[in-house]
């Protein structure tokens, strides 16, 4: 087959989504974070939510995510994302709001904000990319690093009596009245990457629908971080975080 | 609601103002002297007639923070603290001037430097002058004296906000705050549709409507030679505040021999002692920024001319001082006097400090 | 005219509340006023005071450390206040709880025995308001009584406004206590 019948409209089976910008993606290659940006682009475009989506941007690696997908956005502090979120859910509770945070923003220094927030019920989405490392500053401890995990401040493993135990923070969150979904997925396989998105556009319609507050986490991968390849750490994550973080909806109202 | 004379407290005057000056949404977490903003507002549910958020956070720092999401979708938002929270504050207000985003912040401050008292106090102004948070920025600064100028800084703060696109802080004190006065409220302005914050605020963060352009809002940037650009473009815009902005007050300053700079409830004292001097044949002019940055620099270097000296009197230990000092360049003897820790001091006192320091 | 008061207490005995119906009072006269209270945690159950000024002019200091009139319901703020009147100016206090009793002669000093007469009126509600009724009859400026209960109307909530005759008779209680 020549190139230019590849190239044919008909024999198209896969286009970048319309709302991912032209622009090339920081994430290391191998991160699960281009695809996790991939399906919100997706989802907010499918579900004609491109006119009224804001999105909120967290600190760490996906601090650039204004930068990808072609949405409104509100850079937030470190941690702050839920708040910001909060105050434009209140103050455009017609729009579709949502945060994307890794493990640092939403479980270590923005726990107060994420806890509150999803405790108020607020209208939102929050997008919880889970890898047990920060990536962005260079592979430090994050508070889901797993038991005897190294990091580059937790050298010889991660210990309980140096550091305590990983956080379930999403376990946390399904006690709280105010969340109506909180499921935790993966992107390391095809299959994995269509109930992701899935769960995204239930997260969406819950937010439309005010029921409250939808927390999609991500069980993820560093490669960079982990210091494997991308193969071998997909491999890492099914055998020790999914035993730590096993997938699944923990909570559907 | 039409224009209306109620007799009120500073704080209650800051709820009130708002409503009626058509605010979309207030954020803020209980804090001594001034819960009765939050307690106000929430008494009486402006959600029902003008379609006005309140929310309690569950921090001061949240509380900013959504501010700054508020400020960012083009909304007029606000948030009010006493000194503690309000150094809890400074990340978010720092944000906040970065990303060029109007925004009011009162604090009613108090007695510090840490927990410190509950009572009135002005040892915040080098947080709120000098800068607070990280990095090269400016808030709009007024300095309330009165019940009726808590009611017309929430107005005019909020319209330099959205002019310059640029925080703005009402710093009060406990006096302020707990006083209570006859205030004339303003009518009801009514808040502003989306369609007309779309056009007054094409930046906002609010959806793309029809398919704009995406608009974000950010205050990062990691390429130098960017991030030097934007810095000049907030200094460029800081220059024009500091030519259009600048607000004082002088009572008697010509053909008097002393001049008292203070702002804020301690200028009213001042201006106490000022009578009680004249009654000992001391002339005694009174200059009170009303503006604390933009600061009056000027107007404090003209007004001192041909005085015998000037008396800095602040509730801090001398803070004020240093940019009055700047502004008449050694040119007569400038003494600061202050209580400290939330006492306040009588007229008497402030007399006897004039005396004691200037005249001896 | 210019008033300068300081209404001073324990918590509970209505020093803040009958500070504000008094300020309340004023400006239904077209007065300027101001209203600063002592605040903070001494107002639970410790004493409490606040200045009030009734003026025609513009008031400069909300903040005084002399008085034309100080008002003291407790010994605490009769001994802290006593020293504070004005010379010439005016003492009022409440016998009840009294031990060591004002001895300026360069003052007029007011004994109003309210408590004794809420006793007798079988009601301890309207103290404030017996104690304020000796205020107005003392006080040089003459606060038309029409204001008074415009006043009591602006600072009671509408529920408590059929209360408004029982301050009433509780003012005119108190200016009869004045010798």
């Amino acid at each position: 087959m020549e190139i230019n019948d590849i190239i044919r409209p008909e024999n198209k089976v896969y286009s970048k989504p319309e709302l991912l910008n032209e622009v090339h993606m920081h994430y290391c290659p191998g991160c699960s974070h281009g695809v996790i940006h991939k399906l919100v682009a997706e989802v907010v475009a499918e579900m004609g939510l491109t006119e009224k989506t804001i999105g909120v941007s967290p600190v760490g690696c996906a601090v650039f995510a204004y930068n990808y997908i072609d949405v409104d956005w509100v850079e937030a502090a470190h941690g702050r994302a839920p708040a910001v979120a909060t105050a434009l859910n209140r103050l455009y509770p017609d729009k579709a709001v949502f945060t994307y945070q890794g493990d640092g923003d939403m479980s270590a220094i923005g726990t107060a904000e994420t806890i509150h927030a999803a405790n108020r019920g607020e209208n939102i989405v929050m997008i919880f990319v889970n890898n047990a490392i920060y990536g962005m500053t260079g592979g430090q401890m994050a508070p889901t690093t797993l038991l005897g995990q190294k990091t580059a401040t937790s050298p010889y493993g991660r210990r309980v009596d140096l550091n305590g135990h990983p956080l379930e923070i999403t376990n946390l969150l399904k006690e709280l009245d105010g969340t109506c979904y909180v499921t935790r997925q993966s992107v390391h396989t095809a299959a994995a990457v269509r109930k992701t998105k899935a769960a995204l556009k239930k997260a969406f319609e819950n937010a439309l629908a005010k029921k409250g507050t939808s927390v999609v986490e991500v069980v993820s991968t560093c490669n960079s971080g982990w210091k494997l390849s991308p193969e071998k750490a997909n491999e890492w994550m099914v055998e020790n975080m999914f035993p730590k973080y096993p997938l699944g909806d923990l909570k559907n109202l | 609601m039409k224009e209306e004379v109620r007799l009120m407290k500073g704080n209650e005057a800051i709820a009130h103002a708002a409503i009626r000056y058509g605010c979309d949404g207030y954020f803020g977490y209980p804090i001594t002297p001034q819960s009765e903003v939050l307690e106000t507002l929430e008494e009486e549910m402006p959600w029902e007639t003008t379609g006005m958020v309140v929310l309690q956070a569950e921090s001061e720092v949240a509380a900013i923070n959504m501010v700054y999401g508020g400020a960012a979708s083009g909304k007029a938002v606000m948030t009010s603290s006493s000194s503690p929270g309000v150094s809890l504050k400074q990340e978010g207000i720092s944000y906040i001037a970065a990303s060029e985003l109007p925004a009011l912040i009162v604090n009613v401050s108090r007695g510090g430097p840490g927990l410190g008292t509950i009572q009135p106090s002005q040892a915040d102004y080098f947080q709120s002058c000098k800068g607070g948070g990280h990095g090269d920025y400016h808030m709009i600064v007024l300095a309330p004296s009165t019940v009726q100028e808590m009611v017309d800084f929430v107005t005019l703060g909020f319209d330099l906000a959205f002019k310059y696109t640029n925080p703005a802080m009402i710093l009060a004190d406990g006096v302020v705050g707990q006083m209570m006065e006859k205030v004339v409220l303003p009518e009801q302005r009514p808040r502003r549709t989306e369609e007309e914050i779309r056009k007054q605020c094409p930046w906002a963060t609010n959806g793309r409507k029809d398919l704009r352009p995406r608009n974000v809002v950010t205050s990062l940037e990691l390429e130098s030679a960017k991030m030097e650009v934007i810095n000049e473009r907030l200094q460029a815009r800081y220059r024009e505040i500091e030519k259009n902005e600048t607000r004082w007050e002088e009572i008697d300053v010509e053909g008097a021999d002393y001049l008292i700079v203070a702002f804020g409830s301690v200028a009213r004292i001042c201006t106490k002692a000022k009578e009680l001097a004249a009654e000992k044949g001391i002339k005694v002019g009174i200059l009170r920024p009303i503006t604390l940055w933009p600061f009056p620099t000027a107007a404090i270097e003209k007004a001192a001319q041909g005085k015998k000296g000037v008396l800095c009197v602040e509730l801090n230990a001398g803070q004020m001082i240093e940019d009055v000092r700047l502004a008449v360049h050694d040119s007569l003897p400038v003494e600061h006097f202050g209580r400290l820790g939330g006492i306040i001091p009588s007229p008497d006192e402030v007399l006897v400090a004039l005396q004691e320091k200037l005249i001896k | 005219m210019k008033e300068e008061i300081i209404i001073a207490g324990f918590g509970g005995q209505g020093v803040l509340s009958m500070g504000k119906i008094l300020a309340y009072s004023g400006l239904m006269d077209d007065k300027e006023v101001t209203w600063m209270p002592s605040y903070g945690p001494e107002q639970r159950g410790g004493t409490a005071n606040v200045t009030v000024i009734l003026s025609d002019e513009k008031i400069s200091s909300p903040i005084l450390d002399s008085f034309d009139i100080a008002v003291v319901l407790n010994q605490q703020s009769l001994d802290k206040f006593e020293p504070k009147v004005k010379k010439g100016g005016i003492l009022i206090y409440d016998a009840n709880g009294i031990n060591n009793l004002p001895s300026r002669d360069d003052i007029r000093v007011v004994r109003v025995e309210a408590t004794r007469a809420c006793m007798e009126m079988g009601n301890s509600k309207t103290y404030n308001m017996v104690i304020m009724g000796a205020l107005l009859e003392v006080m040089d400026y003459k606060l038309p009584m029409e204001n008074v209960i415009k006043g009591l109307q602006k600072s009671l909530p509408e529920r408590h406004h059929k209360l408004i005759p029982l301050n009433e008779a509780a003012i005119e209680k108190g200016r009869s206590l004045v010798k």
